[in-house]
C-alpha cells in the first residue's frame, strides 16, 4: 500500500514547497534584497566589513600615524605598498627617525587581502568603504595615500 | 450587441463583396495568418517579459525594470539583438535539416494557435475535431527540436533532442488521455460545443467534481513536461547539456525555439482553459451579453495557468530522466486510466453537477 501513501506524501509536499514559495511571491515587492545600483549611488553605504580600498586617515592636523616601519609593504604579497622614505632629525630627542616622504598604494595591484592593514603597528591605514573605484585610466589607480604636507602625529611611534 | 461577431463577419462580407470568391477567400486566409503571426510574436515576448519579471519575484529580486514601463520593452529590445546577429552553425551540420528545424517548431505551435477560441464567434479554424487536432498538431512540434538536436553534429544537442523525443512520447500519453476524460464528459471533440456545453452546465472543473480535478492535474504536469519547462527541461539542463538541443543555434533561428517554448506553454493553458475553466465564458455568466469580454476571461484565465506553469517552474528541481519516467508510467498513466473509468460511470449515473 506504499504505493498510494507516495503519492499522497508527493502531493503533499508538492503543495508544502508551493505554498513556500507562493509567499515569497506575495511578499516579494516588501523584501527585494537587489539594489538599482547607478540611481542610489548618492545614498548607497557599503557595510562595515566592506573592503574597498585602502586610505590612511588624516586628522583635522594634516597628521596621519605612519612612522614608515614598510611592515605594511612587507606584508603586501603583490607589492602592491611601496613607500618612499627618509630619515629626519626627531625634534624631541636629536635622534635621526623614519619619515614617510610617499606612501604609494597600486589600487591596480591590490587582492583585497587585508594583511597590510593587520600588519600594522600603529593603525595607519585602514579600509574604506568606497566602492565603484574603476577608472579610464591605469595611472589614476595609484595613489598616494599620504596627503601633500603632512606630517606624523605626535606620540606615534615605532614599538622597537 | 455581438461586436466581436459583427467585425469578422463584416470583414469577410467586404472582402466577398469586392473580390470574386476565391481571391476573396485567399486574402481572408492571408490575414488570418498575419494576424495570428502578430500575435505569436506579441504574446511571446510579453510571455518572456513575464517569465523574468514572476521568476524574479519569486526569487526577490526586480528583474528587467529599465527599458521601457516595468521593463516591458526589455524582450523587444532583446528580440532587435538577437535578429541584428550572424547566424552561426557548426561547419559539419547536416546544413538542410538544420536550418529546417526552427520552422518546424514555430509553424507546429502556430497550427496549434489557430484553433483556439478567444470569444464567441472569435474563432479562426472551429473543426469538428478540434482536440484532437490541438493534441495531433502540438506533438509535431519535437520533430524539430529532434531535427535540431540530430543536425547540428554535438553530442550534447543529440543528447538533449533523445530526450525529448522519450519525454514527449511518454507524457503525450497523459495529455491525450486526461484531455479524453473530458471529452467523456462533453460528449464531442468539437471546441465551440465543448464550450457550448460548460456554458449550459457549469464549468467542467465544476460539473464534473473528482474525476475532472485529478484530470487537471495530471493535465498541468503533463502538459508542463510537454513544453519541456522545468521541472521537466531534462532537455535543456544547463547543468548537463550546456544549452540542449539549441546549443548550436544562434541569432533568429534561436529565437524561434526560444519564441515557440513560450508559446506552446501559452497553447497548454489555453487548452487547460477551454476543457476545464469554460474558455471565454464569465465567471457565473456576468458579462454573457458582451461577447467581446469574452477575449478579456480567455486571456485572463490563460494568464492564470502560465503563471501556474511559472510558480512550478520556480518551486521545483529538476527530474532525472528515471524519475520523468516513474512519474509517468507508474503514477500518471494508472491514474489516468482509473480516471477515465471514474468518469464515464459518473457521466454513465448522471452523478455531475450541473446548475
Amino acid at each position: 500500500m506504499s504505493y498510494f501513501s507516495d503519492i499522497y506524501n508527493g502531493v503533499k509536499t508538492l503543495l508544502t514547497g508551493m505554498s513556500v514559495t507562493g509567499k515569497y511571491f506575495i511578499n516579494a515587492r516588501k523584501e527585494i534584497i537587489t539594489q538599482e545600483f547607478p540611481n542610489n549611488r548618492a545614498t548607497l553605504k557599503m557595510f562595515d566589513r566592506f573592503r574597498g580600498e585602502v586610505v590612511m586617515p588624516h586628522d583635522e592636523n594634516n597628521e596621519h600615524r605612519c612612522t614608515g616601519c614598510q611592515k605594511c609593504e612587507l606584508a603586501c604579497p603583490n607589492g602592491s605598498i611601496e613607500i618612499i622614505w627618509d630619515r629626519v632629525i626627531d625634534e624631541e630627542t636629536g635622534k635621526k627617525i623614519k619619515a614617510i616622504d610617499k606612501h604609494i598604494y597600486h589600487l591596480s595591484m591590490c587582492t583585497m587581502c587585508g594583511l597590510c592593514i593587520e600588519a600594522c603597528p600603529t593603525d595607519a591605514i585602514k579600509w574604506s568603504q568606497n566602492f565603484s573605484n574603476s577608472s579610464y585610466d591605469r595611472t589614476q589607480l595609484t595613489k598616494v595615500l599620504n596627503k601633500p604636507g603632512s606630517k606624523i602625529a605626535p606620540g606615534v611611534k615605532d614599538k622597537e | 450587441m455581438n461586436i466581436s461577431l459583427s467585425i469578422t463577419k463584416n470583414i469577410h462580407d467586404w472582402l466577398f463583396e469586392v473580390m470574386s470568391a476565391p481571391f476573396a477567400t485567399v486574402v481572408e486566409n492571408v490575414l488570418i495568418a498575419v494576424a495570428f503571426l502578430a500575435f505569436f510574436a506579441l504574446a511571446g515576448l510579453l510571455l518572456v517579459w513575464m517569465e523574468r519579471r514572476i521568476a524574479a519575484f519569486f526569487q526577490l529580486r526586480l528583474g528587467p525594470n529599465r527599458v521601457g514601463p516595468m521593463g516591458l520593452f526589455q524582450t523587444i529590445a532583446d528580440a532587435l539583438k538577437l535578429v541584428s546577429k550572424e547566424l552561426t552553425g557548426p561547419d559539419k551540420a547536416d546544413k538542410f535539416l538544420y536550418n529546417l528545424a526552427p520552422y518546424f517548431v514555430i509553424v507546429a505551435s502556430l497550427m496549434a494557435l489557430s484553433v483556439l477560441p478567444f470569444s464567441q464567434e472569435f474563432h479562426a479554424f472551429d473543426i469538428n475535431i478540434g482536440v484532437f487536432f490541438l493534441i495531433a498538431v502540438s506533438s509535431i512540434g519535437v520533430i524539430g527540436i529532434l531535427l535540431g538536436g540530430w543536425s547540428s553534429n554535438n553530442k550534447y544537442s543529440l543528447i538533449g533532442a533523445m530526450r525529448s523525443g522519450l519525454q514527449t512520447i511518454s507524457y503525450e500519453l497523459s495529455v491525450g488521455l486526461s484531455i479524453l476524460t473530458i471529452v467523456v464528459l462533453a460528449g464531442s471533440l468539437q471546441i465551440s460545443e465543448i464550450i457550448a456545453a460548460q456554458q449550459a452546465g457549469g464549468w467542467f472543473i465544476i460539473q464534473g467534481h473528482i474525476p475532472a480535478m485529478i484530470a487537471f492535474m495530471i493535465f498541468m504536469i503533463a502538459g508542463t513536461a510537454e513544453t519541456n519547462r522545468a521541472p521537466f527541461d531534462l532537455i535543456e539542463a544547463e547543468s548537463e547539456l550546456g544549452a540542449g538541443f539549441h546549443t548550436e543555434y544562434s541569432g533568429m533561428k534561436f529565437a524561434y525555439f526560444f519564441l515557440a517554448e513560450f508559446i506552446n506553454m501559452f497553447i497548454i493553458a489555453a487548452i487547460g482553459v477551454i476543457l476545464f475553466f469554460g474558455g471565454w465564458l464569465s465567471p457565473f455568466g456576468i458579462t454573457e451579453s458582451i461577447p467581446l469580454l469574452g477575449i478579456f476571461w480567455f486571456m485572463l484565465k490563460v494568464l492564470g495557468l502560465i503563471f501556474l506553469m511559472m510558480w512550478f517552474r520556480w518551486t521545483f528541481p529538476r527530474l532525472r530522466v528515471d524519475q520523468l519516467l516513474t512519474l509517468e508510467w507508474k503514477y500518471l498513466l494508472p491514474i489516468n486510466l482509473f480516471n477515465i473509468v471514474l468518469m464515464a460511470v459518473i457521466v454513465w449515473l448522471g452523478l455531475t453537477i450541473n446548475f
